[in-house]
């Protein structure tokens, strides 16, 4: 691997190696040098959560970080090209982490310069990381990525979260239960990818009747100002805000995942519960980034 | 007047490209720059099919098509045939099969993709068949080919 730019270029192969050597960054089982080595991380769409886990996950490999947040400070602004932006500063640094409004920004960065790039967020298209992070969660709850059922909850519209990991789960034969509102319900395109690769899965508008079932259950939020008329999100909302008394009957291994920050839609009595995963899943972030950086530079490990 | 009239001439040696879908054929055309051509060019619109109903035809002398021109032929028209004509006689006929990897000739629908912004030249993958459907490499968007405007 030389980018990490898209789920839709990364084998069943890289996912097992990825999660792999996060466990063993994780368990201190492999130490990874990134010392001497330098990161720049461009959010010319910034997003706090996702900037500070890179920014961790390289200091904690022993490397340096190099920050860029939002378009004012930069020469963005001055007119320079997107491309020329890119180039100089492949000049000073080893390894690129861009987030970008715009699709398509962190393919076209990785064919512009020479060094490695990794996609922190392109527009509504990818986010490889989070889907990275997801899978790792999901191996560490269950011990696998294979056969399980898994619940997505909420905005399955627009959310890119859970297109990447329909996807990407999709090589390791999964059932999915898609429950939204009716508009906001998984995209056509996510669902003929599914189809056509003979997976299982079932459109709900509540979750409720399958609860016993899941081993995960993916949380996202549903966003007021989707709905035209305000009657219609108060009608739905409730049916999407997961609370402890829900998950009464579900099974002992099952895990409430959710990409954060969550607003309302998960109640705060479900932390303390031992389904409760979201907070874990940010950690495993970092150890999941890690692996990734090490791989696209090759950082010795010992 | 004639009750059977040919509607298109024969030609000597050159290129027929039939069962264009019907009312594609300037836009076929178009991206053979055929304006610009000192050969001989007939084409016909509308014309009677009996596997089609209707079609469109164009008939070029002297000219072999190149594969990228015969590949966005198909992207316009995936019914299109080709038939090599050598001294009035058919040589050859074959479907044309449409590309898997498009370079430059679509413009990305999606306004916020990096294609419509970076001056770089756009790549799409064909993502299926019946009917052809394609994915820009960049924004990973899916357009039929209907919906999408060409540049050539
Ligand atoms: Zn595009």
């Amino acid at each position: 691997m030389k980018n990490l730019i898209s789920m839709r270029d990364i084998s069943k192969e890289d996912i097992l190696k990825l999660i792999d050597s996060a466990n063993k960054i994780e368990t201190g089982k492999i130490k990874v040098d990134m010392s001497g080595k330098l990161a720049a991380l461009l959010f010319f769409e910034p997003s706090t959560r996702t900037h500070f886990s890179f920014e961790t996950a390289v200091k904690k490999l022993g490397g340096n970080t190099f920050s860029m947040s939002g378009t004012s400070s930069t020469s963005v602004k001055k007119g320079e090209t997107l491309s020329d932006t890119l180039m100089t500063i492949s000049m000073y640094v080893d390894i690129i982490i861009i987030r970008h409004i715009i699709e398509g920004a962190a393919r076209f960065a990785s064919e512009t310069v020479n060094i490695p790039v990794i996609n922190a967020g392109d527009g509504t298209n990818q986010h490889p990381t989070q889907a990275m992070l997801d899978l790792y969660s999901i191996q560490k709850t269950q011990g696998s990525l294979n056969n399980l059922t898994v619940g997505m909850v909420g905005d399955l519209r627009l959310g890119r979260t859970v297109h990447s990991l329909a996807q990407a789960l999709s090589d390791f034969n999964p059932t999915f239960y898609f429950a939204s509102p009716r508009h906001l319900q998984m995209p056509a395109y996510i669902k003929d990818d599914l189809k056509a690769k003979n997976i299982k899965f079932t459109e709900l508008e509540d979750i409720k009747e399958v609860m016993h079932t899941l081993d995960i259950m993916y949380v996202t939020r549903i966003q007021k100002e989707r709905f035209a008329v305000l009657e219609d999100y108060e009608k739905v909302k409730d049916s999407y805000i997961i609370t402890k008394k829900l998950l009464e009957g579900v099974k002992k291994n099952f895990k409430v995942l959710h990409p954060l920050p969550r607003v309302n839609e998960i109640t705060k009595d479900v932390d303390d519960t031992e389904y409760a995963y979201y907070f874990q899943q940010a950690r495993n972030g970092v150890f999941m980034r890690q692996a990734i950086i090490a791989e696209l530079l090759n950082l010795e490990k010992h | 007047m004639k009750k059977k009239q040919l509607k298109v001439d024969p030609i000597k040696t050159g290129t027929v490209i039939d069962h264009i879908t019907a009312g594609k054929a300037l836009q076929v055309a178009e991206i053979l720059n055929i304006s610009n051509s000192e050969s001989e060019i007939m084409v016909g619109i509308n014309l009677y099919s009996k596997k089609m109903g209707k079609k469109d035809i164009i008939k070029i002398e002297n000219r072999e098509l190149s594969e990228e021109e015969a590949g966005s032929i198909a992207l316009i028209s995936p019914t299109a045939t080709l038939i090599i004509i050598e001294n009035y006689k058919v040589v050859r006929k074959f479907f044309i099969d449409v590309p898997e990897k498009i370079k430059h000739h679509i413009i990305c629908p999606n306004p916020n993709c990096i294609t419509n912004i970076e001056s770089v030249p756009t790549l799409f993958f064909l993502a299926g068949k019946n009917p052809v459907e394609v994915r820009c490499s960049y924004c990973e968007k899916k357009y039929f080919i209907e919906d999408v405007k060409f540049s050539f």
